[in-house]
């Protein structure tokens, strides 16, 4: 429930510093007059204590089960009831709809949703990302099933023409999540996760790392700056995650993460203590 | 973009207001503004087939793509969070809109496609962007909630009748001439894409 606040209200410093490295670099004055904008309303918001944006997203959570962990049985229902609690008080916007009737849940649960993503670790804690995630910059996902022999430059390419494809409509500066390999799941996936990864911490594999920067530079000389009116800052990073892939498939998908990058982790320690990983508390 | 006009506009707004305008110029908007996105739009339109009255007025006014987070207090609805929504969706359906209900003035996020901007060109109207996101500055300038219609639709997508005092900025990223911020950033980038593909990182360690 606080992990729901916290996500709604504040940005992660990372999120916040790179905002406002964008604002400092910025050429374009119309891009500064968004950026300005922007980092107004992240202090506007954290001073009232409300979601810094109306989109409050669609939830989906991460978990992290150490095997040592009880009653994991339990927790998907008490993330349900997280959910309708955290609608009701901080308020979200309800944002849950049937694809099928067009009913609007009003209290963000559904069928599936919030998604529930588990992963098993070593530890004796649960760890919990909250990933509310806004329709905007979601609906600028894209995922291409390359071929092979199209390559790095390829990929490029493609990642590029994505941004501008999208224009304003994911809220630039965004972050980007790139997903290769593994198949067209996988590489959603890949992307989609990608964008939890902390600005500031880059990829341990200097490969990697060096496509990132890479493809980082490319997607800023593009031009198409903060909400798509022009300017330097059209991304504030790039982060790429990959799988092997199958010798005949190449799969690449691109996530969109808006300027208003939320998210929040907790640990819930076998004590019953949480430790806030993303926020101070 | 080194020329910037700052204007305030005041509800209920004219043609000759609007034709004033011109890409890059940052307007502040003060009166009444109704926001409408996807659901509202699909009704709206359906209601002039039907040729139903609309229960509430859009002529003079901004129409604001926009599904704002808000909550009763009291017997009042307050407005918490309200930042545009993309405004790409409602395109099939804005023209009419423009035609049929006086709009002069759309404000949204993201821009609008060819069909709404001939009738911009037409009818004398014009599209500004707000930022995206930025929901609790506009909440601010938002200083009181004059009627919601249509709450069967959801709270996203009911039609908002708002109070506004200088709401903005709000940047005109289509004007009633043709012109499109939009479209001269991203035809920029898209003639520069095959060099900008080629080009290595600036600092290669």
């Amino acid at each position: 429930m606080t992990l729901l606040r916290l996500a709604a209200v504040e940005l992660p410093q990372d999120v916040k510093d790179a905002i406002e490295e964008a604002y400092r670099k910025e050429r374009s004055p119309i891009g500064k007059t968004q950026l300005q904008a922007i980092l107004e309303n992240i202090r506007l918001a954290e001073e009232v204590g409300i979601p810094l944006c109306q989109d409050t997203g669609l939830i989906s959570f991460y978990l992290e089960a150490g095997s040592k962990v009880k009653g994991l049985d339990k927790v998907e229902q008490a993330l349900y009831k997280a959910v309708r609690r955290a609608t009701l008080e901080v308020p979200l916007r309800p944002n849950a709809v049937n694809p099928f009737t067009q009913k609007n849940t009003g209290d963000n649960t559904g069928w599936r949703i919030p998604h529930v993503h588990w992963r098993a670790g070593d530890g004796d804690y649960l760890e919990v990302t909250v990933f509310p995630k806004g329709g905007g910059s979601e609906n600028a996902s894209v995922l291409k099933m390359m071929k092979p022999n199209e390559g790095f430059n390829g990929l490029k390419k493609f990642v590029m023409q994505s941004v501008v494809r999208a224009g304003g409509m994911p809220c630039p500066p965004t972050i980007l999540g790139v997903g290769i390999g593994g198949g067209s799941d996988i590489a959603v996936e890949l992307a989609k996760m990608a964008l939890l990864k902390p600005i500031n911490e880059p990829n341990p594999d200097e490969t990697v790392a060096k496509m990132e920067r890479e493809l980082y530079e490319a997607v800023n000389r593009t031009g198409i700056g903060p909400m798509g009116l022009g300017g330097d800052s059209t991304t504030l990073a790039v982060k790429i995650d990959y799988a092997h892939r199958h010798p005949a498939s190449y799969p690449v998908a691109v996530a969109f993460q808006c300027w208003a990058a939320r998210r929040a982790t907790a640990r819930i320690n076998s004590n019953g203590e949480v430790d806030y990983l993303t926020h101070k508390v | 973009m080194e020329k910037m006009e700052k204007l305030e506009l005041r509800t209920p707004i004219s043609e000759e207001d609007i034709r004033k305008l011109k890409v890059g110029d940052v307007i502040y908007v003060t009166g009444t503004l109704v926001t409408a996105r996807d659901a509202a739009h699909r009704r709206m339109v359906q209601y002039l087939k039907e040729r139903k009255a609309l229960s509430f007025s859009l002529v003079g006014l901004p129409l604001y793509h926009c599904g704002p987070l808000a909550k009763k207090v009291g017997d009042e609805w307050k407005v918490l969070a309200a930042g545009p929504t993309t405004s790409m969706r409602m395109e099939s359906l804005e023209s009419e809109v423009i035609k049929n209900f006086g709009v002069p003035l759309i404000i949204g996020k993201g821009g609008m496609g060819k069909k709404t901007a001939e009738t911009m060109k037409a009818f004398g109207a014009a599209y500004g962007a707000y930022t995206g996101g930025a929901a609790i500055l506009a909440a601010r300038q938002i200083k009181k909630v004059k009627q919601v219609e249509w709450l069967d639709l959801g709270m996203p997508e009911a039609v908002w009748v708002l109070e506004v005092e200088a709401f903005g900025p709000v940047i005109i990223a289509m004007d009633s001439e043709g012109n499109s911020l939009f479209d001269g950033v991203k035809n920029e980038a898209e003639k520069r894409m095959d060099e900008l593909v080629k080009k290595p990182s600036l600092n290669s360690s």
